[in-house]
């Protein structure tokens, strides 16, 4: 690695944003054609007469106009998705356990972004901060929820997960279901001596409630539709593209992360190389949780109101997407975020419409989690499980 | 090893003894008063003052209770807003000889299942708060409620809306009796006043409502209503105004907390601003309860949250059957089939909501109902809340 920091370098940084751009586009492509033949099958359906009752529009009209929205709320939610995903993909890559405590990592991480931002709402500096001010006390709030989430890992790993690493894979992973529900109530203790309140809301800060213009759609007969995002959407997906690159580039392209990939790969024939496996272990869990609390800070900032069980359908989302993508795959932890993010906004937008009413959007989480019975049943390595076939 | 499990053992034991020790100190002529509501959780806030409403009766009204020997205390249960929880405590409730009477339960969903042990024990049950009708409906002797019921509440909502020239609604709902209910009498209502219903879905989302919002401002509705609790109507109602929902929020009495205005902030103020219809006015509207939110803001250090005052006036009903039917048994310790029908026999009974009478089914002759708006996007000025309308409507028979 003393070579110049030339080719492979650039290489790890533009090999997965090249992933994430062709993953985002094909996932959008497929569901987006899946959408339109559904609706072009639906046309003179008991659904299309239903819309052009209420609200004017054919179903065609309708599902192309609302796609823009769709897509872009998919791929937000795609990526928070795909952050959390990766604590669980890691985790499970080195120590072959489903960490079911990440849910609470991830909790952890946004209690703590959220109680700084509105410790300095109270200061009033918040107010006061400028555009670039605001920008500034998020990424602060980042770094907090990154170490916060980061230290609380380790610790969990220290206390629950190695005491235990020769017993049965089944132990740590019950052991691991006890650490989620004892976080869960920490966090509502904590709460409620500090503060005394079950629910904590993103003070609102800065400009990320404005909304961008991106363009508008003309349909006969109907006012124009304007597509827009929020400035939080933008700010969401583009720190956890910025966080997903740097991972790749340290599991990838680093001394430490060449360490984490052996001890994956034989923990005792990389302890036999001199490789220190708890202490990778340990920062194996510093970087799993980090990003999860990252992921939770983020989540804090689009949907705004967090409590102690917050991280627990993400959390489970997210582990859906490990399994969808291939657990123990980093590529594929990203990969089924997003196609999961997608398959949600999707599935909620478009199921109350297509069934007229039958099945609402309430059942986004059903099709969320058939996918993951599919997946379990027809195929458990998932989409990219094989590239981790030298696995034991 | 042996000495550290011995000293173990004897800790427990000890820990053991305590409460029973104290249990048999206690026999000795008490009369408890149990509460249901969530304690914990997200909708503690609330919960937790009709545990302390019921508190405040039963310090302040026990004296003719204490003349005739008997000791009055209150025994909290917490129903985390949970129907097992709820149906859980219910059998260690009935259970226990010493319980005359339940004020409670905050959520139908859990009065519901939990008022069928009440009703197989024979114990009476008077509700501050539990709207659906079903609660009433199943005409047990034990169920009663001093606040009015989500087919009248829901059907006032929806003429709420006419009234203000309302012509489209989107009808959302939270899945559970209470807000499925009072989401379909507000739908039933609407049609039949013309107002076009676009869209009628049930979620259990608590946080993203990204895609159940799609199709809702696809379809331009003038009013989104929500039946259902305000942990998620409130953060709904924000996102639909970030998203650009410019129209009228409208909901029922679960979005009656002050952690709405906390979680929706100045979102519910925008636009066609929010609206909520509720059985259960802001404590200070009522005559009689000056006194009662003085004492309460003295004790518990805030002011009362809706339905503590309420709370108040349920405990104070109960020690007034039970003192009664304590007289009529010769000053002995009544038994629970007779404080089922002294709540009951009360006429005119001078709360401080009011003046109560209960029907044959156990609701209330006449109760009121409100639409009040939000006008305050602080959590403490909630109280203060603007009353738009206030009806008094008799229960469908």
């Amino acid at each position: 690695m003393k070579g110049p920091l030339g080719s492979q370098t650039l290489r790890e940084i533009l090999l997965p944003l090249g992933r994430m751009l062709v993953f985002v586009v094909g996932a959008g492509a497929v569901f987006s054609a899946l959408m339109f033949g559904i609706a072009l099958l639906c046309r003179g359906s008991g659904a299309d007469k239903l819309l052009l009752d209420t609200q004017g529009v054919n179903i065609v009209t309708y599902t192309l106009v609302n796609l823009p929205q769709v897509l872009i709320d998919g791929v937000t939610l795609g990526f928070v998705y795909a952050a959390i995903a990766l604590g669980y993909t890691m985790v499970y890559g080195v120590l072959e356990f489903i960490n079911f405590a990440h849910s609470e990592i991830f909790a952890i991480g946004a209690f703590a972004g959220v109680e700084f931002l509105i410790a300095m709402d109270k200061l009033g500096v918040l107010k006061a901060a400028g555009p670039m001010g605001s920008y500034m006390y998020l990424t602060l709030a980042l770094v907090i929820s990154m170490g916060a989430s980061g230290g609380m890992a380790m610790l969990i790993e220290r206390t629950a997960y190695r005491p235990l690493r020769d017993s049965p894979r089944l132990v740590p992973l019950i052991s691991a279901i006890g650490v989620s529900f004892a976080l869960q109530d920490i966090i509502r203790l904590v709460e409620s001596l500090t503060t005394g309140q079950f629910y904590r809301v993103m003070p609102t800060f800065g400009d990320f409630d404005k909304r961008l213009p991106l363009f508008s759609i003309a349909t006969a007969g109907q006012d124009p539709t304007l597509v827009d995002i929020q400035v939080k959407s933008v700010v969401v997906i583009g720190a956890a593209v910025l966080m997903l690159v740097l991972l790749n580039f340290i599991v990838n392209a680093t001394r430490i992360g060449k360490a984490i990939r052996s001890v994956a790969q034989d923990r005792n024939t990389a302890a036999l190389m001199g490789i220190g496996v708890n202490a990778i272990i340990s920062f194996t869990f510093l970087i799993g949780g980090a990003l999860g609390g990252a992921a939770g800070l983020l989540y804090a900032l689009k949907f705004t109101r967090i409590d102690p069980f917050v991280g627990f359908m993400p959390g489970i989302k997210a582990f859906t997407a490990a399994v969808l993508g291939g657990i123990g795959n980093l590529t594929g932890a990203l990969l089924g975020g997003i196609i999961l993010g997608m398959l949600e906004s999707f599935a909620g937008a478009y199921l109350g419409t297509f069934t007229m009413g039958t099945f609402g959007s309430e059942y986004k989480d059903i099709i969320a989690f058939l996918v993951l019975i599919i997946f379990i049943i027809f195929r458990p390595s998932g989409l990219l499980g094989e590239q981790v076939s030298q696995k034991a | 090893m042996q000495k550290r499990i011995l000293i173990v053992v004897c800790v427990i034991a000890a820990l053991c003894l305590v409460p029973m020790t104290v249990a048999a100190q206690a026999q000795a002529q008490v009369i408890k008063i149990a509460t249901q509501s969530p304690l914990s959780g997200g909708m503690s806030a609330v919960g937790t003052d009709i545990k302390n409403g019921a508190q405040l009766a039963v310090e302040q009204l026990a004296g003719p209770l204490a003349k005739l020997g008997f000791k009055i205390e209150l025994a909290p249960f917490d129903d985390q807003g949970n129907p097992d929880t709820g149906v859980a405590n219910a059998k260690s409730i009935v259970s226990d000889p010493a319980i005359l009477a339940i004020v409670g339960h905050y959520n139908s969903g859990v009065q519901i299942p939990s008022s069928e042990e009440y009703h197989a024990a024979g114990l009476v049950n008077v509700s501050p708060a539990n709207t659906n009708p079903k609660v009433t409906d199943r005409g047990y002797a034990e169920v009663n409620r001093i606040c009015g019921r989500d087919d009248v509440q829901g059907a006032v909502g929806a003429s709420y809306a006419a009234s203000k020239g309302i012509k489209s609604a989107y009808v959302l709902h939270d899945k559970t009796a209470y807000g499925q209910g009072i989401a379909e009498y507000f739908q039933r209502q609407a049609k039949t006043l013309g107002i076009k219903v676009l869209g009628f879905a049930g979620t259990e989302e608590k946080a993203n409502f990204d895609s159940i919002l799609t199709p809702i401002l696809a379809a331009k509705p003038q009013v989104i209503y929500f039946g259902g609790m305000f942990d998620q109507s409130s953060v709904l109602f924000k996102q639909a105004r970030q998203k650009g929902y410019k129209g009228m929020f409208l909901s029922d009495d679960g979005f009656d907390a002050s952690d709405a205005a906390k979680i929706g902030g100045d979102a519910l103020l925008q636009g066609a601003g929010t609206y909520y219809s509720t059985v259960a006015g802001p404590a200070s509207l009522y005559p009689g309860t000056a006194k009662f939110v003085a004492d309460f803001k003295a004790k518990f250090g805030a002011e009362p949250q809706p339905f503590a005052a309420q709370s108040y006036d349920c405990a104070a009903i109960a020690l007034k059957a039970i003192e009664n039917a304590a007289v009529a048994a010769g000053k002995k310790l009544p038994t629970r089939a007779a404080v089922v029908s002294a709540v009951r026999a009360l006429k005119d009974f001078k709360g401080i909501t009011g003046t109560i009478n209960f029907n044959a089914k156990g609701d209330l002759v006449k109760a009121k109902y409100f639409i009040i708006q939000v006008t305050s996007a602080d959590p403490d000025k909630w109280s203060s809340n603007k009353i738009d309308q206030t009806l008094d409507i008799a229960p469908p028979q």
